[in-house]
Protein backbone atom coordinates (compact mmCIF):
# COMPACT_ATOMS: atom_id res chain seq x y z
CA UNK A 1 0.00 0.00 0.00
CA UNK A 2 1.12 3.41 -0.85
CA UNK A 3 0.11 7.12 -0.44
CA UNK A 4 -0.81 9.30 -3.25
CA UNK A 5 2.15 11.05 -3.92
CA UNK A 6 2.98 14.56 -2.32
CA UNK A 7 4.70 16.81 -1.70
CA UNK A 8 6.54 17.10 2.29
CA UNK A 9 8.03 19.69 3.83
CA UNK A 10 9.66 19.57 7.31
CA UNK A 11 10.30 23.19 9.05
CA UNK A 12 12.33 23.37 12.45
CA UNK A 13 10.46 26.61 13.49
CA UNK A 14 7.13 27.84 14.00
CA UNK A 15 7.44 30.13 11.59
CA UNK A 16 8.10 28.54 8.95
CA UNK A 17 5.32 26.19 9.28
CA UNK A 18 2.41 28.89 9.84
CA UNK A 19 3.89 30.05 6.39
CA UNK A 20 3.49 26.69 4.93
CA UNK A 21 -0.14 26.48 5.57
CA UNK A 22 -0.90 29.83 5.06
CA UNK A 23 0.79 29.50 1.22
CA UNK A 24 -0.92 25.85 1.07
CA UNK A 25 -4.42 28.16 1.23
CA UNK A 26 -5.97 24.53 2.89
CA UNK A 27 -4.19 22.03 0.51
CA UNK A 28 -1.30 21.31 3.64
CA UNK A 29 -2.19 18.69 6.10
CA UNK A 30 -0.22 18.42 9.11
CA UNK A 31 1.78 14.97 10.19
CA UNK A 32 2.62 14.86 13.93
CA UNK A 33 2.90 11.51 15.14
CA UNK A 34 0.99 10.08 12.45
CA UNK A 35 -0.42 7.35 14.08
CA UNK A 36 -4.26 7.61 12.65
CA UNK A 37 -2.69 9.89 9.48
CA UNK A 38 -0.78 7.54 8.52
CA UNK A 39 -2.95 4.75 7.95
CA UNK A 40 -5.60 7.14 6.64
CA UNK A 41 -2.60 7.93 3.88
CA UNK A 42 -1.88 4.25 3.52
CA UNK A 43 -5.58 3.88 2.63
CA UNK A 44 -5.58 6.85 0.55
CA UNK A 45 -8.70 8.04 2.69
CA UNK A 46 -6.48 11.11 3.05
CA UNK A 47 -4.78 12.61 -0.14
CA UNK A 48 -2.93 15.69 0.76
CA UNK A 49 -1.57 18.09 -1.53
CA UNK A 50 1.37 19.10 0.75
CA UNK A 51 2.44 17.05 3.77
CA UNK A 52 3.76 19.27 6.47
CA UNK A 53 5.64 17.58 8.65
CA UNK A 54 5.70 19.13 12.22
CA UNK A 55 7.95 16.82 14.33
CA UNK A 56 11.09 18.99 13.71
CA UNK A 57 10.01 21.86 15.62
CA UNK A 58 11.24 21.64 18.73
CA UNK A 59 9.73 24.23 20.24
CA UNK A 60 6.82 22.51 20.16
CA UNK A 61 8.16 19.52 22.63
CA UNK A 62 8.57 18.98 26.06
CA UNK A 63 6.66 20.12 29.26
CA UNK A 64 7.32 23.40 30.71
CA UNK A 65 5.75 25.56 33.79
CA UNK A 66 3.36 28.29 32.20
CA UNK A 67 1.21 30.91 34.22
CA UNK A 68 -0.55 29.07 36.88
CA UNK A 69 -0.55 25.71 34.33
CA UNK A 70 1.35 23.20 32.87
CA UNK A 71 2.36 23.65 29.14
CA UNK A 72 2.63 20.87 27.61
CA UNK A 73 4.05 20.81 23.63
CA UNK A 74 2.05 19.25 20.84
CA UNK A 75 4.58 17.53 19.79
CA UNK A 76 5.75 15.88 23.16
CA UNK A 77 5.75 11.81 22.59
CA UNK A 78 2.63 9.74 24.56
CA UNK A 79 5.69 7.83 26.13
CA UNK A 80 7.44 11.02 27.11
CA UNK A 81 4.59 12.43 28.69
CA UNK A 82 3.78 8.98 30.07
CA UNK A 83 7.17 9.13 31.89
CA UNK A 84 7.32 12.82 32.82
CA UNK A 85 8.18 13.34 36.65
CA UNK A 86 6.21 16.51 36.43
CA UNK A 87 3.36 15.64 34.89
CA UNK A 88 3.10 12.55 37.21
CA UNK A 89 3.34 15.11 40.12
CA UNK A 90 1.21 18.12 38.72
CA UNK A 91 -1.89 16.24 36.74
CA UNK A 92 -1.53 12.76 37.34
CA UNK A 93 -4.95 11.64 35.67
CA UNK A 94 -3.10 12.97 32.40
CA UNK A 95 -0.56 10.23 33.02
CA UNK A 96 -3.10 7.66 34.17
CA UNK A 97 -5.69 8.55 30.89
CA UNK A 98 -2.25 8.47 28.90
CA UNK A 99 -1.45 4.81 29.46
CA UNK A 100 -4.85 3.70 28.12
CA UNK A 101 -3.92 5.80 24.65
CA UNK A 102 -2.95 2.97 21.85
CA UNK A 103 -0.01 0.84 22.54
CA UNK A 104 3.67 0.89 23.99
CA UNK A 105 4.37 1.42 20.01
CA UNK A 106 1.76 3.72 19.20
CA UNK A 107 2.68 6.15 22.53
CA UNK A 108 6.47 5.74 20.72
CA UNK A 109 5.52 7.86 17.68
CA UNK A 110 1.47 9.22 18.95
CA UNK A 111 2.06 12.78 20.30
CA UNK A 112 -0.26 14.81 22.91
CA UNK A 113 -1.25 17.40 20.69
CA UNK A 114 -2.06 15.04 17.66
CA UNK A 115 -4.53 13.44 19.94
CA UNK A 116 -6.74 16.45 20.96
CA UNK A 117 -6.20 17.86 17.74
CA UNK A 118 -7.93 14.59 15.77
CA UNK A 119 -10.55 14.90 18.52
CA UNK A 120 -11.28 11.21 18.31
CA UNK A 121 -14.80 11.01 20.42
CA UNK A 122 -13.87 7.92 22.40
CA UNK A 123 -10.11 8.74 22.75
CA UNK A 124 -8.89 10.06 26.13
CA UNK A 125 -6.68 12.95 25.48
CA UNK A 126 -9.57 15.27 24.10
CA UNK A 127 -11.96 14.57 27.31
CA UNK A 128 -9.15 15.01 30.01
CA UNK A 129 -8.59 18.35 28.50
CA UNK A 130 -12.14 19.69 28.35
CA UNK A 131 -12.05 18.00 31.97
CA UNK A 132 -8.98 19.80 33.34
CA UNK A 133 -10.20 22.94 31.70
CA UNK A 134 -6.88 23.12 29.60
CA UNK A 135 -6.46 25.93 26.94
CA UNK A 136 -5.59 24.67 23.51
CA UNK A 137 -3.11 28.06 21.76
CA UNK A 138 -3.05 28.09 18.23
CA UNK A 139 -1.11 30.13 15.83
CA UNK A 140 -1.31 31.31 12.49
CA UNK A 141 0.55 33.93 10.28
CA UNK A 142 -2.43 36.26 11.31
CA UNK A 143 -1.69 35.43 14.92
CA UNK A 144 -1.83 33.47 18.24
CA UNK A 145 -5.35 32.66 20.02
CA UNK A 146 -6.48 30.64 22.99
CA UNK A 147 -9.05 28.32 22.94
CA UNK A 148 -10.47 26.85 26.12
CA UNK A 149 -10.90 22.59 25.73
CA UNK A 150 -14.36 23.00 25.91
CA UNK A 151 -15.02 25.41 23.33
CA UNK A 152 -12.46 23.43 20.79
CA UNK A 153 -14.65 20.63 19.19
CA UNK A 154 -17.87 20.50 17.05
CA UNK A 155 -17.86 16.95 16.32
CA UNK A 156 -16.55 14.20 15.49
CA UNK A 157 -12.75 14.65 14.42
CA UNK A 158 -13.70 18.44 13.76
CA UNK A 159 -12.51 21.18 15.92
CA UNK A 160 -12.79 25.05 15.63
CA UNK A 161 -8.96 25.64 14.07
CA UNK A 162 -8.96 26.78 10.72
CA UNK A 163 -6.84 25.62 8.05
CA UNK A 164 -4.00 27.55 8.48
CA UNK A 165 -3.68 27.55 11.92
CA UNK A 166 -1.36 25.39 14.03
CA UNK A 167 -1.99 24.26 17.67
CA UNK A 168 1.17 25.31 19.48
CA UNK A 169 0.71 24.26 23.31
CA UNK A 170 -1.86 22.78 25.86
CA UNK A 171 -1.82 24.84 28.87
CA UNK A 172 -3.51 22.36 31.66
CA UNK A 173 -4.21 24.88 34.59
CA UNK A 174 -2.95 24.04 37.90
CA UNK A 175 -4.70 21.50 40.42
CA UNK A 176 -4.05 21.95 43.83
CA UNK A 177 -1.85 18.92 45.22
CA UNK A 178 -3.64 16.00 45.99
CA UNK A 179 -6.63 16.46 44.45
CA UNK A 180 -9.05 13.83 43.58
CA UNK A 181 -8.73 11.92 40.42
CA UNK A 182 -11.52 10.25 38.55
CA UNK A 183 -10.73 8.44 35.45
CA UNK A 184 -12.10 4.59 34.18
CA UNK A 185 -12.97 3.51 30.75
CA UNK A 186 -14.23 0.26 29.45
CA UNK A 187 -12.99 -1.15 26.36
CA UNK A 188 -13.05 -4.47 24.52
CA UNK A 189 -9.27 -5.11 24.57
CA UNK A 190 -6.24 -3.02 26.04
CA UNK A 191 -5.37 -0.40 23.50
CA UNK A 192 -8.51 -0.35 21.90
CA UNK A 193 -10.66 3.13 21.58
CA UNK A 194 -13.24 2.97 24.85
CA UNK A 195 -16.80 2.19 24.26
CA UNK A 196 -17.54 4.30 27.24
CA UNK A 197 -14.87 6.76 29.78
CA UNK A 198 -14.97 9.35 32.14
CA UNK A 199 -12.16 11.50 33.36
CA UNK A 200 -12.12 13.72 36.08
CA UNK A 201 -10.64 15.62 39.16
CA UNK A 202 -12.29 17.35 41.87
CA UNK A 203 -10.55 19.95 44.18
CA UNK A 204 -11.61 19.58 47.90
CA UNK A 205 -11.60 22.77 50.43
CA UNK A 206 -12.30 22.31 54.31
CA UNK A 207 -13.98 19.02 53.44
CA UNK A 208 -16.25 20.19 50.09
CA UNK A 209 -16.06 20.28 47.26
CA UNK A 210 -14.50 23.73 45.80
CA UNK A 211 -14.00 22.85 42.50
CA UNK A 212 -15.02 19.65 39.51
CA UNK A 213 -13.92 18.75 36.11
CA UNK A 214 -14.93 15.40 34.56
CA UNK A 215 -15.94 15.23 31.18
CA UNK A 216 -16.83 11.75 29.43
CA UNK A 217 -15.37 10.23 26.37
CA UNK A 218 -17.09 7.53 23.84
CA UNK A 219 -20.69 9.03 24.99
CA UNK A 220 -21.61 11.48 21.71
CA UNK A 221 -20.15 12.95 18.88
CA UNK A 222 -17.20 14.83 21.05
CA UNK A 223 -15.70 14.76 24.71
CA UNK A 224 -18.65 15.56 26.69
CA UNK A 225 -18.24 18.03 29.77
CA UNK A 226 -20.68 16.55 32.65
CA UNK A 227 -21.67 19.94 33.39
CA UNK A 228 -24.88 19.47 35.54
CA UNK A 229 -22.80 16.96 37.77
CA UNK A 230 -20.01 19.19 38.09
CA UNK A 231 -22.36 21.82 39.05
CA UNK A 232 -23.89 19.98 41.37
CA UNK A 233 -20.80 18.65 43.38
CA UNK A 234 -19.60 22.06 43.73
CA UNK A 235 -20.28 23.54 47.81
CA UNK A 236 -21.22 19.80 48.62
CA UNK A 237 -19.37 18.21 51.72
CA UNK A 238 -18.19 14.82 50.81
CA UNK A 239 -19.87 12.80 53.02
CA UNK A 240 -23.22 14.36 51.45
CA UNK A 241 -22.37 13.58 48.33
CA UNK A 242 -24.47 10.46 46.69
CA UNK A 243 -22.58 9.06 43.40
CA UNK A 244 -25.34 7.37 41.70
CA UNK A 245 -27.29 11.02 41.69
CA UNK A 246 -24.54 12.70 40.33
CA UNK A 247 -24.18 9.79 37.99
CA UNK A 248 -27.26 10.68 36.45
CA UNK A 249 -26.60 13.62 35.96
CA UNK A 250 -23.73 13.11 34.13
CA UNK A 251 -25.18 10.71 32.03
CA UNK A 252 -28.22 13.38 31.04
CA UNK A 253 -25.67 15.76 29.37
CA UNK A 254 -24.35 12.60 26.89
CA UNK A 255 -25.35 11.45 23.72
CA UNK A 256 -24.41 8.24 22.94
CA UNK A 257 -24.73 6.54 19.68
CA UNK A 258 -25.52 3.10 18.40
CA UNK A 259 -22.34 1.46 16.70
CA UNK A 260 -21.32 -2.35 16.00
CA UNK A 261 -19.44 -2.41 19.42
CA UNK A 262 -22.14 -1.20 21.30
CA UNK A 263 -25.72 0.03 21.77
CA UNK A 264 -26.22 3.83 22.87
CA UNK A 265 -28.58 2.20 25.80
CA UNK A 266 -25.31 0.21 26.70
CA UNK A 267 -23.39 3.17 26.77
CA UNK A 268 -25.96 5.19 29.20
CA UNK A 269 -26.33 2.43 31.88
CA UNK A 270 -22.37 1.34 31.96
CA UNK A 271 -21.26 4.77 32.19
CA UNK A 272 -23.57 5.33 34.54
CA UNK A 273 -22.57 2.70 36.56
CA UNK A 274 -18.88 3.67 35.77
CA UNK A 275 -19.30 6.88 37.01
CA UNK A 276 -21.12 6.19 40.24
CA UNK A 277 -18.38 3.55 41.07
CA UNK A 278 -15.64 5.93 40.18
CA UNK A 279 -16.49 8.59 42.06
CA UNK A 280 -18.04 6.64 44.94
CA UNK A 281 -14.73 4.86 45.28
CA UNK A 282 -12.49 8.22 44.67
CA UNK A 283 -14.54 9.46 47.75
CA UNK A 284 -14.44 6.60 49.64
CA UNK A 285 -10.43 7.05 50.06
CA UNK A 286 -10.32 10.29 51.10
CA UNK A 287 -12.84 10.16 53.60
CA UNK A 288 -10.79 7.09 55.20
CA UNK A 289 -7.96 9.45 54.89
CA UNK B 1 13.20 27.27 4.70
CA UNK B 2 13.23 24.47 2.29
CA UNK B 3 10.14 24.11 -0.36
CA UNK B 4 7.52 21.18 -0.71
CA UNK B 5 9.26 18.15 -2.46
CA UNK B 6 8.14 15.06 -3.51
CA UNK B 7 11.28 13.13 -3.26
CA UNK B 8 14.47 13.23 -0.87
CA UNK B 9 17.68 11.92 -0.19
CA UNK B 10 17.90 10.18 2.89
CA UNK B 11 20.61 8.56 4.78
CA UNK B 12 20.19 6.83 8.01
CA UNK B 13 22.22 3.78 9.89
CA UNK B 14 20.65 0.60 9.49
CA UNK B 15 21.51 -2.14 11.75
CA UNK B 16 24.89 -0.64 12.07
CA UNK B 17 25.62 -0.05 8.50
CA UNK B 18 25.53 3.65 7.10
CA UNK B 19 22.21 3.30 4.05
CA UNK B 20 21.44 6.18 2.10
CA UNK B 21 19.25 6.19 -0.95
CA UNK B 22 16.84 8.95 -3.33
CA UNK B 23 13.15 7.82 -2.21
CA UNK B 24 9.97 9.34 -2.66
CA UNK B 25 8.21 11.35 0.13
CA UNK B 26 5.45 8.93 0.27
CA UNK B 27 7.42 6.13 0.75
CA UNK B 28 7.33 3.98 4.42
CA UNK B 29 9.63 3.05 6.59
CA UNK B 30 8.88 -0.11 6.48
CA UNK B 31 8.98 -0.45 2.88
CA UNK B 32 11.69 1.73 2.47
CA UNK B 33 13.98 -1.33 5.05
CA UNK B 34 11.86 -4.02 2.81
CA UNK B 35 12.44 -3.02 -0.72
CA UNK B 36 15.47 -0.64 -0.99
CA UNK B 37 17.08 -1.83 1.58
CA UNK B 38 16.84 -5.57 1.97
CA UNK B 39 15.83 -6.31 5.19
CA UNK B 40 12.98 -8.72 4.32
CA UNK B 41 12.97 -9.59 8.16
CA UNK B 42 10.44 -6.36 8.31
CA UNK B 43 7.22 -7.98 8.06
CA UNK B 44 4.05 -5.82 6.66
CA UNK B 45 0.95 -7.05 7.59
CA UNK B 46 -1.79 -4.57 7.66
CA UNK B 47 -0.25 -1.70 6.56
CA UNK B 48 -2.35 0.32 8.75
CA UNK B 49 -0.89 0.08 12.45
CA UNK B 50 -3.00 -2.55 13.42
CA UNK B 51 -1.28 -5.48 13.69
CA UNK B 52 2.22 -4.89 14.82
CA UNK B 53 3.98 -7.25 12.95
CA UNK B 54 6.30 -4.38 10.98
CA UNK B 55 8.01 -2.71 14.28
CA UNK B 56 10.96 -1.59 14.21
CA UNK B 57 13.62 -0.18 16.42
CA UNK B 58 13.97 3.70 15.49
CA UNK B 59 16.67 5.76 17.94
CA UNK B 60 16.02 2.66 20.68
CA UNK B 61 12.21 2.76 20.61
CA UNK B 62 10.01 0.19 19.13
CA UNK B 63 7.79 1.93 16.25
CA UNK B 64 5.33 0.45 14.13
CA UNK B 65 7.38 0.96 10.38
CA UNK B 66 4.40 1.26 8.64
CA UNK B 67 3.37 4.71 10.11
CA UNK B 68 6.25 6.36 9.24
CA UNK B 69 7.89 7.62 6.80
CA UNK B 70 11.26 7.05 5.38
CA UNK B 71 11.84 10.55 5.05
CA UNK B 72 11.36 10.71 8.55
CA UNK B 73 14.05 8.11 9.63
CA UNK B 74 16.64 10.51 8.24
CA UNK B 75 19.80 10.40 10.04
CA UNK B 76 18.19 7.72 12.63
CA UNK B 77 19.54 4.61 13.87
CA UNK B 78 17.36 1.72 12.62
CA UNK B 79 17.33 -1.68 13.86
CA UNK B 80 15.42 -4.41 12.44
CA UNK B 81 15.19 -8.14 13.43
CA UNK B 82 18.32 -8.78 10.91
CA UNK B 83 19.84 -7.22 13.51
CA UNK B 84 19.29 -7.64 17.04
CA UNK B 85 21.51 -11.02 17.43
CA UNK B 86 25.04 -11.42 17.84
CA UNK B 87 27.45 -10.79 14.43
CA UNK B 88 28.55 -14.55 14.87
CA UNK B 89 24.91 -15.61 14.98
CA UNK B 90 24.37 -16.25 18.56
CA UNK B 91 20.92 -15.15 19.35
CA UNK B 92 19.56 -11.94 21.74
CA UNK B 93 17.98 -13.26 25.02
CA UNK B 94 15.03 -11.75 23.68
CA UNK B 95 15.33 -14.18 20.50
CA UNK B 96 16.68 -17.54 22.76
CA UNK B 97 13.71 -17.15 24.96
CA UNK B 98 10.88 -17.30 22.09
CA UNK B 99 12.74 -20.21 20.48
CA UNK B 100 13.02 -21.83 23.99
CA UNK B 101 9.51 -21.62 24.69
CA UNK B 102 7.88 -22.23 21.21
CA UNK B 103 6.69 -18.81 20.84
CA UNK B 104 6.72 -19.11 17.15
CA UNK B 105 4.79 -20.95 14.80
CA UNK B 106 4.76 -19.14 10.97
CA UNK B 107 7.15 -16.46 12.49
CA UNK B 108 4.95 -13.63 10.57
CA UNK B 109 4.31 -11.98 13.67
CA UNK B 110 7.65 -12.64 15.35
CA UNK B 111 10.02 -9.88 14.36
CA UNK B 112 7.63 -6.92 15.63
CA UNK B 113 7.67 -8.80 19.06
CA UNK B 114 11.51 -9.29 18.81
CA UNK B 115 11.79 -5.53 18.08
CA UNK B 116 9.52 -4.55 20.50
CA UNK B 117 10.72 -6.92 23.34
CA UNK B 118 14.37 -6.02 22.15
CA UNK B 119 14.06 -2.23 22.74
CA UNK B 120 11.91 -2.51 25.71
CA UNK B 121 15.14 -4.59 27.70
CA UNK B 122 18.07 -2.51 26.29
CA UNK B 123 20.78 -1.88 28.40
CA UNK B 124 20.10 -1.92 32.33
CA UNK B 125 16.37 -1.65 30.90
CA UNK B 126 14.60 -4.23 33.57
CA UNK B 127 11.22 -3.95 32.24
CA UNK B 128 8.86 -5.67 34.41
CA UNK B 129 6.62 -9.02 33.24
CA UNK B 130 3.84 -6.83 33.27
CA UNK B 131 4.99 -4.01 31.63
CA UNK B 132 6.11 -6.42 28.74
CA UNK B 133 3.04 -8.71 28.64
CA UNK B 134 1.21 -4.64 28.27
CA UNK B 135 3.32 -4.15 24.92
CA UNK B 136 2.27 -7.36 23.43
CA UNK B 137 -1.29 -5.57 22.99
CA UNK B 138 0.61 -3.83 20.05
CA UNK B 139 0.98 -6.91 18.22
CA UNK B 140 -1.61 -9.82 16.33
CA UNK B 141 -0.09 -13.48 16.73
CA UNK B 142 -2.58 -15.54 14.60
CA UNK B 143 -0.80 -18.92 15.05
CA UNK B 144 0.22 -19.54 18.97
CA UNK B 145 -2.37 -18.41 20.88
CA UNK B 146 0.06 -16.22 22.95
CA UNK B 147 1.03 -18.64 25.65
CA UNK B 148 4.49 -19.37 23.89
CA UNK B 149 4.91 -15.74 24.26
CA UNK B 150 3.59 -15.20 27.43
CA UNK B 151 5.77 -17.63 28.68
CA UNK B 152 9.06 -16.78 27.08
CA UNK B 153 8.27 -13.17 28.55
CA UNK B 154 8.34 -15.01 32.39
CA UNK B 155 11.57 -16.46 31.28
CA UNK B 156 13.01 -12.89 30.24
CA UNK B 157 11.84 -11.07 33.37
CA UNK B 158 13.09 -13.89 35.29
CA UNK B 159 16.12 -13.59 33.38
CA UNK B 160 16.73 -16.98 32.34
CA UNK B 161 17.28 -16.30 28.30
CA UNK B 162 18.00 -19.48 27.12
S1 LIG C 1 1.99 -3.65 9.06
FE1 LIG C 1 2.45 -2.05 10.42
S2 LIG C 1 1.09 -2.43 12.06
FE2 LIG C 1 0.49 -3.94 10.61
S1 LIG D 1 3.57 -17.06 14.70
FE1 LIG D 1 2.23 -16.91 13.02
S2 LIG D 1 1.33 -14.96 13.37
FE2 LIG D 1 2.48 -15.23 15.15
Amino acid sequence: MKPAPFDYVAPTTVEDACQVLADAGGGATMLAGGQTLMPLLNLRMSQPFILLDINKIEALKGVSRAQGATRVGPVTRQCEALASAELAAALPVLVEALSHVGHHQTRNRGTIGGSIALGEPAAEMPATAVALGAVIEARSVRGTRQIPAREFYLGPYMNVLEPDELVTAIDYPDWPQGHITLFREVAQRPGDFALVGMVGALALEGGKIARAGIAWFGMGPTPIAAAQAEQALLGQSIDAIDPQAIAELAVADTAPFDDHHASAEYRRTVGRRIFARTLGEALNIRKAA
Amino acid sequence: MSEPQSSFRVEMTINGRAKHATIEARKSLGDFLRDDAGYTGVHLGCEHGVCGACTVIVDGKAVRSCLMLAVQADGCEVTTVEGVAQADGTFHPVQAALREEHALQCGFCTPGIVCTLTALTKGDQKPTEEQMLAAMSGHICRCTGYQGIRRAITRLAAGEAA
